[in-house]
């Protein structure tokens, strides 16, 4: 091939690719399910039972068949496939967006171990000497977990962040009652920008909740929690890095406040993923700390669990963990039930298992010095594309601050050049491919939106990301109607959210939505 | 909130514009209520933005429902911004003044308020009040052009002003939103602090926001949630002051009583011991037992105590300090629209001011509260 | 070596970036961390497989040292169940689109929302209830919340809770209502259900499984309704839903909440991670504004026959009239929920009344079978739907007897009653040889 010069490209048979990607999302126009039923047809055989049936009296007896859709096999996989297809995971889309959840690569081959029958048909109440190979996955996850927190134990039984951060709570209300002060420390402290469910975890655990908003430079109010810190503190629940990015340097501090008062301190580490060997919860002193696995150490998200949550504690804490622990003898491993302070069971049996599996693997795959590059990459990452995301005009960070592994954003600029609202410009970049949560809690950042990109994103990657917001941020400004319209390259076109709140016409099922407006 | 009328046709929307709003921001004057500021601000070289500021809402209203029928003043009271937007505007028999004040304002509404579905107004904080004196029967949304906009009434900005008038014709659900304004002249002096003067009905922000994390379950606390814990903290026999506002109002509310928006009240055991008490009556009716002084925060700037509820006197707060003590009530995100900065009191006595400087209880919603920094404002302002 | 898993480790790429942000150094970007905090030492974790095989030789060995429920015949049950996974069950949940997917957004991932919505949809016609909540995490947490929507709906704080329920579940719902639900247990009857309750009008629920621990259907549902109802309480049952082609849903007996677990529904029994919950409610508004959990419905497009979707009533979760003892809501297990999904819209109406025919009749043959080989079946006069449980002189020298021959017999639960479960998986000649083995353990 010749070029000649002048005209680099003139016989290229294919022209380069625009600065931006023409991405459109796959739009099936998929019916509900049940539209596509016809009566007779099924998808799967169920053995005859081969033995004397059973005649149900009829006080237990269904009176009238399951009004299920019925599909031949290939219709219910290929409905499913296509749903799949207007779906983004991580596998297809630069998934920087979804702040404070830590979207990172799940490598497949961990996915082989959890669909190995040896895990996907383990009974949970095997005997002991049966199920040795999983309970040493567990046992020694526990271990690395401990060593990466400086925690003394850990419990795996979790289902998810907000489960884990629950269990801390219980187990700080049972501490507190061992002690005879379970009425009277009766006040959980929180901060404004740590994760939501820590007010909500203490609420739903009937704490009084009492939160501690940022001073002028944007770290919790310190003197705040000297006059918040009393003989009815349970305990202090903090995230740091908060969700705005900003790791707060006196959090030693914090801690020695709420324990001289008598309370504990507990330590939500949702933010972690740019911490790992870096810096330890046990260093700062906390009692307890939470991990979510399916965050920091790579298990999938799958749409919104199964999840998996890890409860790290102090050799004072150890227990009160939810039963039952494993156990290691140094020969083999068993399970521990017998433990009269334990909180009891927080879920079924041990934990999410498959999740629990694959962040063993992740964490074997990486070791202590992977696990450093996985911190530091998340944090250069997020400080290169905070510094293209500013360059955007229109675009701002509050506080003047450095950053660790998220920067929550605002909008605010554009919004008032534009009245174009951040939530409408994260709609408008899904029409290429990608896209952001707005993250408005609590409501301190106006306009917000939060990235994260963890160590799973090439520079290239983040560069593109950028150039999407950059367009959108420019579209909005030269044509804001239209940004506002968005989206135009998305399986369904802007959605009037009108009927969901209005009693008489949502429509939670299709049983709702056929009785109401279909008959 | 609650339901006004059903979902009509024939929708129409006021329009009324203070020319002169904002104009004395960018000359520096605080404010552009009075002629002489306006005068002033002219000679300074402002030019009024209002006009262009409502224009932009009536095109934000019109792109999303076409044709909308729309009520004005004629020339640049309105006609002249609805005509700019693209709008053939009915205009009522009312002539203003040359140039426009105030009372033009009041006497416009009183004009347009029957006639009108909801009225947009472009202006400040003091158009605002001129618009509570005409007693608007519609309800009201305010297109932010003034210096000052504090006030509950106002949209975010003026395309959003216009997008919810647009989202209203349909939902037509209201709300009370607070009226507060600061005394200009006070102001230039130096003298900060807004007043409360009333609340207008407006269209209730029906803010969705899709982008819902899960795990926020914890909500932004809204000011029922907030009246709700006051009430659940009550004890019996302890005497509760409660200060201006909508929130302590919603306080009254929740208990069943008829408590006063303006006014200061005092209740206990779940009855009204007194409504619209003046200093004298508080001073007796909080003498020897534990009382508590609950009050809401003023205006954006964090007033407490000193705006709006002078009754609340140094006297009096000395011996409610000594007894119960001082509960702010506000949401967590009002108390974040401070952005760090503390919340003020000016009780007119540096002494009183600094028995309530330190953290005060801010309650934020249901079994939630803050310790939020308090200051008094002169030291603030030093 | 460049990790695979770490892109930007490549060190000139590195470089690139750290000048693009001007720090010399990663270091730099750590500067708000205080000395005192700092590790400075590297963890003491194992040292790393950094090649795929490595990594796959070493769990491999760890696999190793388990025995499945494929490579024995197991009989356990007690919350986590083994029935027959289709293959498109395992095909959908596998989709990287699906399974690497966050919570997700209305219109990017519009396919998780339809997905979820057919799911509570499919549910919904299993239950005859017109509303059902995304998936939370299991059976135990959709009955602990159960009985909090109760409570909150009726402004009531303590709740009956049928005594024939699992020691775990009566654990977690100990601790998840313990502090402000004051919980009375139900006692059981000789027939194995629930045995004779009163209630008064301090009480906000009466609880009740079914089939409940042991495998007994509650039969006096319906009065249990109208005790409850006649007091002002609910009827909160939680029932397994693939009993439910062949058992009559709670609502048509009068129950006003419904949950419990779906791990029954395709998902692999996965050592106990392959549980979620369900909460169903009839339409009411007062019901659904006490729903923790997110509710997906159907919303117009733009676009004429075009299906959008979003949150049915928002605002719920910040309702300020009765807050008490809210919930968070967070990640929980939705990719179980589409696979249940599946799994029902694979079954259809008549594959869930076989599977629920078969799994009668190989119960009931498996009682019959354990009886004649000599074990006692207390209150076999009862409906027993997947388990039922067998008294023996001792559960653990007959367990050992049945290890020997492959077997798992079943979960002990206590010195001398064994749980077995029997499902669709259990053919008459699995079921023989229990029986035969059980024979030889009794004799």
């Amino acid at each position: 091939m010749s070029g000649h010069a002048g005209e680099p490209f003139a016989e290229l048979p294919v022209a380069p690719k625009p600065p931006l990607r023409r991405f459109h999302q796959a739009r099936w126009d998929e019916p509900i399910i049940f539209e596509q039923s016809r009566p007779g047809r099924r998808g799967v055989a169920v053995p005859a039972a081969g033995v004397p049936a059973v005649e149900l009296p009829a006080s237990v007896r269904r009176a009238e068949p399951p009004r299920l859709p019925e599909m031949s096999q290939l219709h219910v996989l290929r409905h499913y496939v296509r749903l799949s297809q207007e779906n983004l995971g991580v596998d297809q889309a630069i998934a920087v967006g979804q702040g404070t959840c830590t979207m990172k690569y799940s490598p497949k081959v961990n996915d082989r171990f959890v669909n190995d029958p040896r895990i996907a048909e383990l009974h949970p109440l095997q005997p002991e000497d049966t199920v040795q190979g999983v309970l040493e996955i567990y046992w020694r996850l526990e271990r690395m977990l401990a060593e990466i927190s400086g925690m003394h134990r850990v419990s795996l039984q979790p289902a998810s962040g907000s489960a884990a951060i629950y269990a801390n709570v219980a187990m700080i209300r049972a501490y507190h009652a061992s002690r005879g002060e379970a009425e009277q420390r009766d006040q959980v402290i929180t901060t404004m920008f740590s994760h939501p469910s820590n007010a909500a975890c203490a609420k739903a655990a009937g704490y009084e909740v009492i939160t501690l908003l940022p001073d002028e430079n944007g770290y919790p109010d310190i003197e705040a929690l000297r006059a918040a810190a009393g003989p009815r503190t349970a305990a202090l629940l903090i995230t740091n890095p908060e969700d705005t990015g900003i790791f707060n340097p006196r959090i030693e501090e914090f801690v020695r406040i709420v324990h001289e008062a008598g309370g504990l301190a507990c330590y939500d580490q949702a933010n972690a993923n740019g911490l790992l060997g870096v810096t330890r919860a046990a260093d700062a002193g906390f009692d307890l700390c939470h991990f979510n696995l399916h965050k920091t150490f790579s298990t999938p998200h799958a749409c919104g669990g199964p999840a998996a949550g890890a409860s790290c504690v102090s050799e004072a804490l150890a227990p009160f963990l939810p039963s039952p622990t494993v156990e290691f003898d140094g020969e083999g491993y068993r399970l521990d039930d017998d433990r009269p302070l334990s909180v009891g069971k927080m879920r079924p049996f041990l934990g999410v298992t498959p999740n629990v599996v694959r962040a063993y693997a992740w964490i074997m795959a990486l070791g202590a010095d992977g696990l450093r590059e996985v911190a530091e990459t998340a944090v250069l990452n997020n400080n290169y594309l905070m510094r293209k995301v500013l360059d955007i005009p229109g675009a701002g960070a509050h506080w003047d601050r450095n950053r660790l592994e998220q920067v929550r954003y605002s909008w605010q600029g554009l919004f008032e050049e534009t009245g174009v609202h951040s939530e409408e410009i994260g709609v408008r970049a899904a029409d290429f491919g990608v896209h952001y949560w707005t993250s408005h809690h609590p409501f301190l950042v106006p306009e917000p939106f939060t990235l994260e990109p963890t160590e799973s994103y090439s520079k290239e990657d983040l560069d593109e990301y950028a150039a999407i917001l950059a367009h959108v941020a420019d579209e909005a400004r030269r044509d804001p109607e239209f940004v506002k319209g968005a989206p135009y390259n998305q399986t369904i076109h802007k959605i009037d959210p009108a009927s969901l709140d209005d009693p008489k016409q949502w429509s939670p099922t299709w049983r709702a939505y056929t009785r109401k407006h279909l008959t | 909130m609650t339901s006004v009328r059903p979902g009509a046709p024939g929708f129409t929307v006021g329009l009324l514009v203070n020319p002169v709003a904002g104009i004395g921001g960018p000359a520096g004057l605080k404010g552009s209520d009075g002629e002489r500021a306006q005068r002033l601000a002219l000679a300074r070289g402002s030019s009024p933005k209002a006009g262009e500021r409502a224009a932009q809402a009536v095109r934000a209203l019109l792109a999303r429902r076409p044709g909308t029928p729309i009520l004005t003043v004629a020339g640049p009271m309105g006609e002249d911004s609805a005509r700019a937007a693209g709008a053939d505007p009915r205009l009522v028999p009312f002539v203003p003044g040359a140039p426009s004040g105030g009372r033009d304002t009041t006497a416009a509404v009183e004009a347009m308020r029957e006639a009108v579905d909801l009225l947009l107004f472009a202006g400040g904080d003091g158009t605002a009040r001129d618009v509570l004196d005409g007693a608007p029967s519609c309800p009201v949304l305010g297109v932010p052009a003034g210096v000052k906009v504090y006030s509950g009434c106002f949209a975010l900005s003026p395309a959003t002003a216009g997008a919810m008038a647009a989202e209203f014709a349909d939902a037509r659900e209201t709300a009370e939103a607070e009226v507060v304004d600061l005394d200009e002249d006070a102001y230039r002096r130096g003298e900060v602090g807004p007043r409360l003067y009333g609340a207008l009905r407006v269209p209730a922000a029906r803010e969705r926001l899709s982008g819902r994390k899960l795990g926020s379950a914890a909500s932004p606390g809204t000011t029922e949630a907030v009246a709700a814990e006051v009430v659940a903290r009550m004890r019996p026999g302890v005497r509760y002051v409660l200060g201006p506002g909508a929130t302590t109002m919603a306080v009254g509310g929740r208990l069943g009583l008829a408590t006063t928006l303006l006014g200061v009240d005092v209740v206990q055991d779940g009855a009204l011991v007194a409504a619209d008490v003046t200093e004298g009556q508080l001073l007796d009716l909080v003498d020897g037992r534990e009382t508590h002084a609950v009050v809401s925060v003023i205006g954006g700037q964090g007033f407490v105590l000193g705006r709006g509820n002078q009754q609340i006197s140094p006297a009096v707060l000395r011996k409610v300090m000594a007894s119960g003590g001082l509960v702010v009530l506000a949401t967590q995100r009002k108390l974040a629209g401070l952005g760090g900065r503390p919340l003020l009191a000016d009780t007119g006595d540096p002494a009183t001011d600094a028995l309530v400087e330190g953290y005060v209880p801010v309650i934020t919603g249901h079994r939630e509260s803050a310790l939020y920094r308090i200051r008094s404002a002169t030291e603030e302002f030093r | 070596m460049t990790h695979p898993y770490i892109p930007n480790a490549e060190p000139g790429v590195r470089a690139e970036m750290l000048a693009a942000v001007g720090a010399a150094s990663v270091e730099d970007l750590y500067a708000d961390i205080p000395e005192g905090l700092r590790l400075r030492r590297p963890l003491d974790l194992p040292a790393p497989l950094a090649s795929e095989q490595e990594l796959v030789a070493h769990m491999r060995a760890l696999l190793a040292r388990n025995v499945d429920t494929t490579q024995v015949l197991s009989f356990l049950g007690h919350g986590c169940y083994p029935h027959h996974v289709p293959a498109v069950c395992d095909e959908v949940n596998g989709r990287s689109e699906f399974l690497t997917a966050y919570a997700g957004e209305p219109y990017e991932d519009h396919g998780r929302f339809q997905a979820i919505f057919e799911y509570v949809s499919m549910m919904a016609e299993l239950l005859e209830m017109d509303v059902v909540n995304v998936p939370t995490y299991d059976g135990h947490q959709a009955a602990g919340t159960a009985i909090r929507m109760a409570a909150r709906y009726t402004g009531r704080s303590r709740a009956l809770v049928s005594g024939a329920v699992s020691a775990d579940r009566m654990s977690k719902l100990r601790d998840f209502l313990g502090h402000d639900i004051d919980l009375v247990v139900a006692p059981v009857g000789p027939d194995g259900e629930i045995g004779e309750v009163e209630i008064d009008e301090t009480y906000a629920a009466i609880y009740l499984e079914t089939p409940n621990v042991y495998g007994v259907v509650e039969t006096r549902g319906r009065e249990l309704a109208d005790l409850a109802h006649a007091a002002g309480a609910l009827l909160v049952v939680s029932a397994d839903p693939i009993s439910l082609g062949v058992l009559a849903p709670p609502a048509s007996y009068g129950a006003d909440i419904a949950c419990g677990d779906i791990q029954s529904l395709g998902m692999h029994q996965n050592y106990g991670g392959g549980q979620a919950g369900y909460i169903a409610t009839r339409d009411e508004e007062r019901l659904v504004a006490e729903f923790p959990s997110r509710l997906f419905g159907i919303a117009p497009t733009t676009v004429p026959g075009e299906y959008g979707f979003g949150d049915v009533f928002y605002d719920r979760t910040s309702f300020a009239l009765r807050e008490e003892g809210k919930e968070w809501v967070g990640t929980a297990a939705a990719l179980w929920g589409i696979t249940a999904g599946v799994y029902l819209a694979l079954m259809g109406p008549q594959g869930m009344r076989e599977i629920g025919e078969t799994i009668l009749a190989r119960t009931r043959y498996a009682m019959d079978r354990l009886a004649e080989a000599g074990a006692t079946v207390p209150h076999s006069g009862s409906v027993h739907f997947r388990e039922f449980t067998i008294e023996v002189p001792s559960c653990d020298a007959l367990l050992a007897v049945l290890r020997e021959h492959g077997i798992l017999g079943g979960v002990r639960l206590d010195d001398r009653t064994l749980l077995v479960c029997v499902t669709e998986l259990h053919s008459k000649d699995d079921i023989d040889r229990l029986a035969a083995a059980v024979r030889e353990g009794l004799a």
